[in-house]
């Protein structure tokens, strides 16, 4: 009565799956795991390979920038006044005195070597944007899961905490803090003291927007049944907290950090802008703009220069970031 | 035969209904409302009703996936009404289910061995072939390529999945499957070879099935005895042959009508007895007073909107075959003749 397993096979499998259809090689008897998938359609993805590419370009000028210092510039905080017009204090050169000893040209009234500033600042810019991307996963990510798995009151207090943190005018706040906050702690040095109150400031009001997307998936993988069943097969918490649910939420949360990289980039460049960032005379992208405001009508290079890499980094890490979702997109399953 | 595997009485589910940031409760929703019905060792008990009655609330609360409002679940003579989940968990091996959505009920970060192996590893089954072994011999029996261990569920089509669904809850050697509409999201020309791949296995493995379905049809075949649910009730259980021959509530007639009758000859007259169910079903949140289907029953009288129906032995039915009906449809009854004239021909 019952038909034999090959039959049965067979049977079903003239109508595979969309995906089993595209299949070219139907042989292959590995399975291909939704990260492979994900990873074949971001390799399609041109534009975000691109923003990959420049992102990757900036850590690796980050992690390299004493060298490169070394190779192709000056000490970030040595004055050239050889390079300015002794009147006017403004750079020598043609479009802010960039030549092959200068590459990015000089400071007007200063003469400090540009290139090795903006390389400098891509440190502390890029430290801080993916540190405080960091504690903002890691607190998103605990209390999402909390507020979506445990529910009830629990549930209650975090969205509620959210909804607090996500209206207050945390700009303000950091201001005000920065402010007040010793210059140096822990004997860190006031470059990185600032950097480690940076990322405490930025991580800390930016774990809601994780934690509201993974508090949402959660209540929503919650309600799958493969909860239920791994559940009624006598799984305790952890295993299905780790097992069942993470590894779906591991996508959002990739994409969403990745997401909140440029966000974290600007409010640094911000605060660095309205005096309270990384203090001087170490360089930050934000306090260049701010010092370049004086000079923008006889230098206006010096503005220039750290206005467009801001740019280019917070547009390449957004194409990235986009791209990273459309990849990994469920929707898209 | 006789034994019973599993016993339930006065089983009710409501799931609180709450409002406002301090989460008060302002209604239930009466899933399941006092079921009494008991599941026999090696029968397929099959369960039937529309979408929202309450079957897969009925069937989580046999396995004991969620928790009774009120009543009791007996298993084996154990009350497992309010185990907790250390308590439960030896039990897990012996009560298994097939769940509904063979797209959602697999994790689609696991390959299927992860998820066939699951079960003995949550269990600690030991496995003297090896794991791996164990899961390809789980996906020969249902009729899988067991090359395809690797595989992840996305490869698969609707009807294969329900397969390693059915691996995954025969991984254990379960003595009772709740199997909840496990064929419902499949293709037609697939039901069947699913619906026999069960009966296969039910016989190979002594198992005992709850076979939950919308329709009489699907649960003809592989029942032994169906009972239909109506808004979070039974109202009608019999023996399978019974309740074919001589259906009591005018529910169970109704859903009947609704099955398509293979027979030419007889074909005319089903077209004319043909019961339309009209009307919305009524919501589990404020369910009508007295008899639950009397907003859409052709032979409600007064009584039925006061006095609440118990499931009894009606007519001369015999002792198996209980229905909750105050005025249970006869034998030689022609539903249409009956028909009120509010119901559209
Ligand atoms: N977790 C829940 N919380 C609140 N209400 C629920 C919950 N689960 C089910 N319900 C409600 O209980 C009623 C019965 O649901 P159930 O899923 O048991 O129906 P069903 O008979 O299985 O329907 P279907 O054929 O569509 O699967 C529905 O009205 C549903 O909305
Ligand atoms: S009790 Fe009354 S309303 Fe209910 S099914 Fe029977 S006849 Fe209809
Ligand atoms: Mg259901």
């Amino acid at each position: 009565m019952s038909l034999g397993p090959e039959a049965s096979i067979t049977d079903e499998s003239t109508a595979p799956t969309a995906d089993a259809a595209e299949r070219p090689g139907e042989k292959a008897i590995a399975g291909r795991s939704l990260k492979q998938i994900a990873w074949r359609r971001l390799k399609k993805d041109k534009v975000a390979i691109a923003g990959a590419c420049v992102v990757i370009f900036l850590i690796l000028v980050a992690v390299l920038a004493p060298l490169l210092i070394k190779w192709f510039g000056h000490p970030f905080d040595e004055p050239h006044i050889d390079q300015l017009d002794p009147t006017l204090s403004t750079p020598l050169g043609k479009l802010g005195g960039i030549s092959r000893e200068f590459l990015l040209g000089v400071e007007p009234q200063s003469g400090r070597d540009i290139f090795s500033r903006i390389i400098y600042g891509a440190q502390t810019t890029l430290s801080v944007a993916f540190l405080s991307a960091f504690v903002s996963t890691i607190l998103g990510t605990v209390f999402g899961l909390m507020a979506g798995f445990l529910g009830g009151w629990v549930d209650s207090v975090i969205s509620r905490i959210m909804d607090f943190l996500l209206a207050f005018p945390q700009l303000l706040f950091a201001i005000a803090l920065l402010s007040v906050l010793p210059d140096t702690f822990f004997g860190l040095g006031d470059r990185w003291s600032r950097v480690f109150v940076l990322v405490g400031v930025i991580g800390f009001f930016g774990w809601p927007y994780i934690g509201r997307i993974v508090r949402g998936q959660t209540l929503s993988l919650r309600e799958r049944e493969f909860v239920e069943a791994s559940r009624s097969l006598g799984a305790r918490s952890g295993r299905i907290l780790f097992r069942e649910l993470l590894p779906n939420l591991a996508a959002p949360i990739l994409v969403y950090t990745t997401l909140i990289i440029p966000t974290n980039i600007l409010t640094e460049a911000a605060l660095s802008f309205l005096g309270v960032g990384i203090p001087p005379p170490n360089p930050s992208w934000g306090g260049m703009l701010s010092d370049a405001v004086t000079f923008y009508q006889i230098d206006p290079m010096y503005m220039i220069i750290p206005g467009g890499v801001i740019f280019i980094t917070v547009l390449a890490f957004n194409l990235f970031g986009d791209g990273l979702r459309d990849a990994l997109d469920p929707k898209a399953r | 035969m006789s034994e019973n595997l599993l016993e339930v009485s006065g089983l009710q589910k409501h799931f609180p209904i709450t409002k406002g940031l301090f989460k008060r409760q302002v209604g239930a929703v009466r899933a399941v409302d006092g079921i009494d019905l008991e599941v026999r060792a090696g029968e397929t008990l099959g369960l039937v009703g529309e979408s929202g009655c309450g079957k897969s609330t009925a069937g989580r609360l046999f396995t004991r996936i969620l928790e009774p409002t009120g009543g009791k679940v007996v298993f084996e003579g154990n009350d497992i009404s309010h185990k907790n989940v250390n308590q439960l968990r030896p039990l897990r091996r012996d009560v298994q289910m097939i769940f509904q959505d063979p797209y959602s009920s697999l994790n689609p970060r696991h390959t299927v061995g992860a998820i066939i192996s699951a079960p003995l590893q949550i269990q600690d089954i030991p496995t003297p072939q090896g794991l791996k072994k164990a899961v390809q011999e789980l996906l020969e029996l249902v009729g899988l390529n067991p090359e395809h261990y690797n595989r992840y569920p996305h490869e698969f089509s609707g009807g294969q999945r329900q397969r390693i669904g059915i691996a995954r809850a025969l991984a254990l050697r379960p003595k009772l499957i709740v199997a909840d509409e496990p064929v419902s999201a499949l293709d037609v020309s697939i039901q069947a070879q699913v619906v026999n791949l069960l009966d296969d296995l039910q016989r190979e493995f002594d198992l005992t099935y709850v076979f939950i379905a919308h329709d009489l049809s699907v649960v003809r075949h592989i029942s032994d005895r169906v009972a239909v649910m109506y808004l979070g009730k039974v109202v009608e259980i019999a023996e399978r042959d019974d309740l074919y021959k001589n259906p009591r509530h005018p529910y169970t007639v109704a859903l009947m009508s609704a099955v398509p009758v293979p027979d030419p000859a007889r074909r005319d007259r089903a077209q004319r007895d043909r019961v339309l169910l009209t009307g919305d079903v009524p919501s589990p949140i404020n369910p009508p007073s007295g008899c639950r289907f009397r907003t859409r029953c052709w032979k409600a009288q007064d009584i039925c909107a006061t006095e609440e129906p118990p499931l009894t032995v009606r007519l001369e039915d015999p002792q198996s075959h209980l229905t909750a009906c105050h005025f249970p449809v006869v034998d030689d009854e022609t539903v249409a003749g009956r028909r009120p004239a509010a119901t559209p021909a």
